[in-house]
């Protein structure tokens, strides 16, 4: 981990700020924690040696109370910041996020398991929090304070300032050393503890099983046993991984203790004063502090910068080019003409879709079959566009005779005359009515026609609240059946001359399904083109073209 | 018993460990404060010149706390991950044998993966309690009232200025920060939650949102709620700051009041001049023993959540038990009877199953189907007896409530939806079902079931790892494995729990066939939504609302024209092309 991820600076703005605000902190710390030094210095010999009292040290004991609020201030500054930062900076991701996944598109995004990113980008990125709070002040501290305390230490005391310049630095000599000497064995022992740690849950997940082959009691004493080996390999670990941090505080106490030592002999050998030696005694720890604060935080932030991290590796990912042209033609009536169109989403995998060459007619029903895995969604992701050929294109011919190629058209503007039902329907918290409209202006009987239509007629014993039944967030209240009603109703009242369908009817009922089929013939009636993923029959049956994937047309067949 | 107390209870035995780790932290802190007065007392003392020889223990001293610090820090750590662990594991053998106890039908957690998953990072996240509250607590404890002592000892107002200063810093800080950060918690709760299903809404949904352009309007939604989480925080950011402060404050006041006290102290003789700079400089010193505390209070309240998780599993109610004084099983043919058996999952519940009267001599086959809900698994779970039943369920007229569970197993297996494939090898995974199964019989298993051909893909045969860490597996091999498991283990009964659901038509329809071919001549229990392929089983038996609606063969049935002629239609319609 890099103490400081540049990316950091770039997505989260207010980190820069944050920085000014740290760096500020930092150096105004570092005064006051030599002007403390020197106040009590002052006022321990003022007595000690010199016998006065209270009255006669007043202006330092004021002092020391002005130093003392100073720094609660600067305290308070400093954790009132790191927190106003981290939820600015916490909130600018999300932000940065949600733009550049939107523009990435649904497959591009698919990449990134979206449900887990999401949990990333609300709870997961709060260990950020701890970053900014603990570990970026102490990072800023950790070279301020060494800076300004051991350039005054060398103002007070030359063999001091020189104990402090020799193993200051060798501190994270050390930590580098020990860690790459133990990075190997732990790397060694990573794998075993990985199959360790997991062997509770596989236990647990599998206690059923178990159970059923009257097995289950007698794995308690599996887990004490792997429970042991897991504590002594892990042991093994951290015994050589907590050595740098014995480095660190060995060297820091130690170095402090010599300190200490040398400056006792001086004053007993006179070559030195008291009022410096306490000086140089009380800086000598401040020294080192920051430092051992760092190491101390390192955890907590990793664990806020690794979250941080898996949505930075998203918002890297470059934007596709998309068309620019607004001029979008016409739909009604247009053909789309597939020539070797290839989709591939990254170059490991192997291609969604290869080399299809069909055609879609106007105003006629298309269905596209084939096995799992042909590229039948892919089909319409490329209509939509979500995702542009690899290979080959889509020619567009409107009715009016204007050519294009798809990818040269502002998909924004393109799919302002496309209408879709998705395999797994996406339907938003609100009401029923809510979720049918998805954006359009319509009243509430044509909502209800539109669901009527899609075979969820609205005075249905199942939804008592009618339009205004509630819907919980990814649709929660509704069956898998009545979501893809929903989609379909939400598809049918867009007044969109394509119409793609990404199997209507699965999960229906045959009663329902008769409904899909009649609402799909209507939508030809009505001058549509219909593109529809079919798995069943009915749908097959009335298509006009069925497109087999990979390519074979078959002219106004009827599969049944 | 508190949640967080009950943790504690389990790791009793390690509570000598945890004791030395602790203490081995104040030594720590201790090996600090001694560093800086033995210092401060050294060099006051040394200022007066006396002869170096009196000051030869201080310099050893010095050294040896400058020493001892790190060396006790690395002990702690040590001793007390070590303690952490061994709790650890000690819990976990408690939750794992309360779930064995409470079986597969008990708790939520084995129908639900993430309550699974999160049930078990709620058992590992505690390790926190030892490690960040436990011991931080009372190293602090110790090395605070040490500090204190020596304070009173130099000087008694001293010590009774320290001490006010480290209970505000070590105790009403780190409190105020939990009450603040639990407000915080309460008031932005709503805005988070609405914040966090507008996230999935856009990174989920985006194709949705892009296909009806209003993706633009989700982005807007979703920014202003975050403008409204982000002002929220100010509060709790102006929280933390305070308690910062307050913290440095306490400290420093403790500084400034001691030197107070402490300076006319020396001018009258009460207390020696070399002591002052200890005294000034005992509370800065002695403050890194409250330093942790408010992490460890805020470990503290995360802890009490995941311990109140882990209570819920341990507390739950038992949905079967075990009979006091098992009856032994006659040497019979194994049939079982089922007469008026009804059960529930609560024991107010309503009634899932009711008036199931059920006859299975040796080697019959039924098949049960009905719609989700229909009270099917609950019937297989009174057949495995994972869930207490009410009525008579019989086993050669033994009741099942009297057998024995290692009898009862000896009698009957099953296969259920979401069979577990472990984290092991092929072979270890099928002898779970036979332990002492040789190798030969295992390859043989494997054919039968059909795995051939992905048996001969594997790179390491039968020592192939398998599950999270090894080969993936698809959901139809992983149901034929399991039913490998079943033919192993060779029980005279068997119970099929829908094992087909999570399987597309086409590999659903191939695993049925081969399912009811190979558990030919087994009394069988066939529980099923899909109807294909239940022509030869010996009865059908149709489920409705937790009775039977319609029982009998499936060619009487067909013609019968009542609900299983009614789904059967919809179910061949249903098939893939």
């Amino acid at each position: 981990m890099k103490p400081l991820d540049p990316r950091l600076l770039r997505y989260a703005r207010s980190t820069r700020a944050f920085l000014v605000v740290a760096i500020v902190v930092g150096a105004l710390t570092a005064v006051l924690v030599v002007l403390q030094a020197y106040a009590l210095a002052d006022i321990v010999t003022g007595t000690f040696q010199h016998g006065l009292d209270v009255d006669a040290l007043r202006p330092a004991l004021v002092a020391l109370a002005a130093i003392v609020v100073a720094r609660a201030a600067l305290a308070f500054l400093s954790d009132w910041a790191a927190q106003r930062s981290s939820a600015r900076a916490k909130s600018q991701l999300r932000e940065g996020l949600l733009a550049h996944a939107v523009q990435l598109g649904p497959v591009r995004l698919a990449q990134h398991r979206t449900g887990e990113l999401a949990t990333l980008a609300t709870r997961g990125i709060d260990a950020l929090d701890a970053y900014y709070a603990r570990y970026l002040p102490q990072l800023v501290l950790a070279v301020i304070v060494p800076l300004v305390v051991g350039l005054t230490i060398l103002g007070l005391d030359l063999l001091s300032a020189v104990i402090i310049a020799v193993t200051l630095p060798l501190i994270p000599v050390f930590m580098v050393l020990i860690g790459m000497y133990t990075s190997s064995r732990v790397d060694r022992q990573w794998r075993t503890l990985g199959l360790l740690s997991g062997h509770f849950l596989d236990v647990v997940a599998g206690l059923p099983t178990l159970a059923v082959f009257g097995r289950a009691k007698s794995q308690a004493q599996s887990l004490r046993n792997v429970g042991e080996e897991y504590r002594k390999a892990t042991m093994r670990v951290l015994r050589i991984s907590f050595l740098s941090s014995l480095a660190l505080e060995l060297l820091a106490t130690l170095s402090v203790a010599l300190i200490a030592v040398s400056i006792g002999i001086r004053l007993v050998n006179g070559g030195m004063d008291l009022r410096v030696a306490l000086v140089v005694l009380i800086l000598a720890p401040e020294a080192y502090l920051p430092l051992r604060m760092v190491g101390a935080q390192f955890h907590a932030a990793a664990e806020g910068l690794g979250a941080a991290g898996r949505v930075f590796d998203v918002l890297d990912e470059p934007l596709p080019v998309v068309g620019t042209r607004t001029d979008v033609p016409p739909m009604l009536g247009a053909r789309f003409r597939f020539e070797g169109v290839s989709v591939a989403y990254d170059d490991d995998r192997a291609p969604a879709l290869e080399r299809a060459s069909f055609v879609i007619e106007p105003g006629r029903v298309t269905a596209l079959i084939g096995p799992s895995g042909a590229g039948k969604s892919t089909v319409l992701s490329v209509l939509l566009g979500f995702i542009a050929p690899s290979e080959g294109c889509v020619q567009i011919e409107s009715a009016e005779g204007v050519a294009g190629i798809l990818d040269n058209f502002d998909p924004q503007v393109w799919r302002e005359q496309v209408s879709w039902v998705p395999q797994s329907p996406y339907l938003a918290a609100g009401t029923l009515a809510d979720a049918v409209r998805a954006g359009m202006p319509a009243t509430d009987d044509e909502v209800a026609e539109a669901l009527r239509e899609a075979g969820l007629p609205i005075d249905d014993a199942a939804l008592p609240f009618g339009l205004a039944t509630p819907i919980g967030d990814a649709g929660a209240g509704l069956s898998a059946g009545q979501r893809r009603r929903v989609a379909l109703a939400r598809a049918l009242l867009r007044p969109a001359p394509l119409v793609l369908l990404d199997e209507p009817s699965a999960a229906l009922d045959l009663e329902t399904e008769a409904r899909v089929v009649a609402a799909v013939e209507r939508l030809r009636a009505s001058g549509c083109t219909v593109v529809v993923v079919a798995h069943r029959p009915a749908l097959v049956a009335i298509a006009d073209v069925v497109v087999e994937l990979p390519t074979v047309v078959v002219e106004g067949a009827v599969l049944s | 018993m508190s949640p967080v107390r009950r943790l504690l209870h389990v790791s009793r035995p390690e509570w000598p460990r945890l004791a030395l780790a602790a203490f081995l932290g104040a030594l720590a802190i201790g090996c600090a404060v001694g560093l800086l007065a033995t210092s401060a007392w050294l060099i006051s003392e040394a200022s007066l010149r006396p002869p170096i020889l009196t000051l030869e223990v201080a310099f050893v001293a010095v050294r040896a706390f400058g020493l001892g610090r790190g060396v006790f820090r690395y002990s702690e750590r040590i001793v007390g991950h070590d303690a952490a662990f061994r709790s650890l594991t000690r819990l976990r053998v408690l939750v794992y044998e309360r779930l064995a106890q409470l079986g597969p039908s008990g708790v939520p957690v084995f129908r639900r993966g993430d309550l699974l998953t999160r049930l078990v990072a709620d058992v590992d996240a505690s390790q926190d309690l030892p490690l960040r509250v436990v011991i931080p607590a009372i190293s602090a404890l110790l090395i605070g009232t040490g500090s204190v002592v020596l304070a009173y000892w130099l000087l008694p107002a001293a010590g009774i200025i320290l001490a006010i200063a480290l209970v505000i810093a070590g105790v009403v800080v780190p409190w105020l920060t939990t009450i603040a950060g639990r407000r915080a918690e309460r008031r932005s709760a709503m805005t988070r939650g609405r914040l966090s299903s507008e996230v999935v809404e856009v990174l989920v949904g985006s194709g949705d949102l892009l296909a009806f352009g209003t993706a633009d309007a989700a982005i807007d939604r979703a920014r202003e709620t975050d403008r409204e989480l982000t002002k929220l925080s100010a509060t709790s950011a102006a929280a933390s700051g305070v308690a910062s402060a307050l913290s440095v404050l306490a400290i420093g006041t403790a500084v400034v009041t001691s030197l107070l006290v402490a300076i006319p102290a020396v001018l009258d003789g009460r207390l020696p001049g070399t002591a002052l700079a200890v005294i000034a400089l005992l509370p800065l010193a002695a403050s890194e023993a409250v330093v942790a505390m408010p992490s460890a209070a805020l470990s503290l309240a995360s802890v009490r959540t995941s311990a109140l998780r882990v209570s819920e599993v341990l507390d739950a109610p038992d949905v079967v038990h075990a009979p006091a004084v098992p009856t032994p099983l006659p040497t019979g043919e194994r049939s079982l009877q089922l007469r008026d058996v009804r059960a529930r999952w609560a024991p107010d519940g309503p009634w899932t199953i009711e008036d199931i009267t059920l006859d299975l001599p040796p080697g019959h086959r039924v098949a049960i189907v009905g719609p989700s809900g229909a009270g099917k698994s609950t019937l297989a779970a009174v057949l495995l007896h994972f869930l207490d039943h009410e009525g008579s369920a019989t086993i050669d007229g033994v009741d099942l409530a009297d057998v024995s569970d290692d009898d009862l197993r000896s009698v009957v297996s099953a296969l259920t939806q979401d069979p577990h494939v472990f984290d092991t090898t092929v072979a270890e995974n099928l002898l779970i079902a036979k332990r002492d199964a040789t190798d030969d019989e295992l390859l043989a298993v494997i054919s039968t079931v059909h795995l051939d051909a992905w048996f001969a893909d594997l790179p390491n045969g039968l020592r192939t790892p398998l599950g999270a860490h090894g080969t993936g597996m698809s959901g139809g091999e992983q149901q034929r494995l399991a039913l490998a498991r079943v033919l192993l283990a060779d029980r005279p009964v068997v119970v099929l729990d829908e094992p087909t659901e999570h399987l597309d038509t086409a590999t659903a329809d191939a695993l049925t066939t081969d399912l009811l071919a190979l558990t030919q001549g087994r009394t069988t229990v066939f529980i099923t939504h899909r109807l294909v392929g239940l022509a030869e089983v010996d009865e059908i038996v149709v489920l409705e609302g937790g009775r039977i609606v319609e029982r009998g063969r499936h060619t009487d049935l067909v013609t019968a024209g009542g609900p299983y002629s009614r789904a059967l239609a919809l179910d061949v319609q249903a098939g893939d092309l």
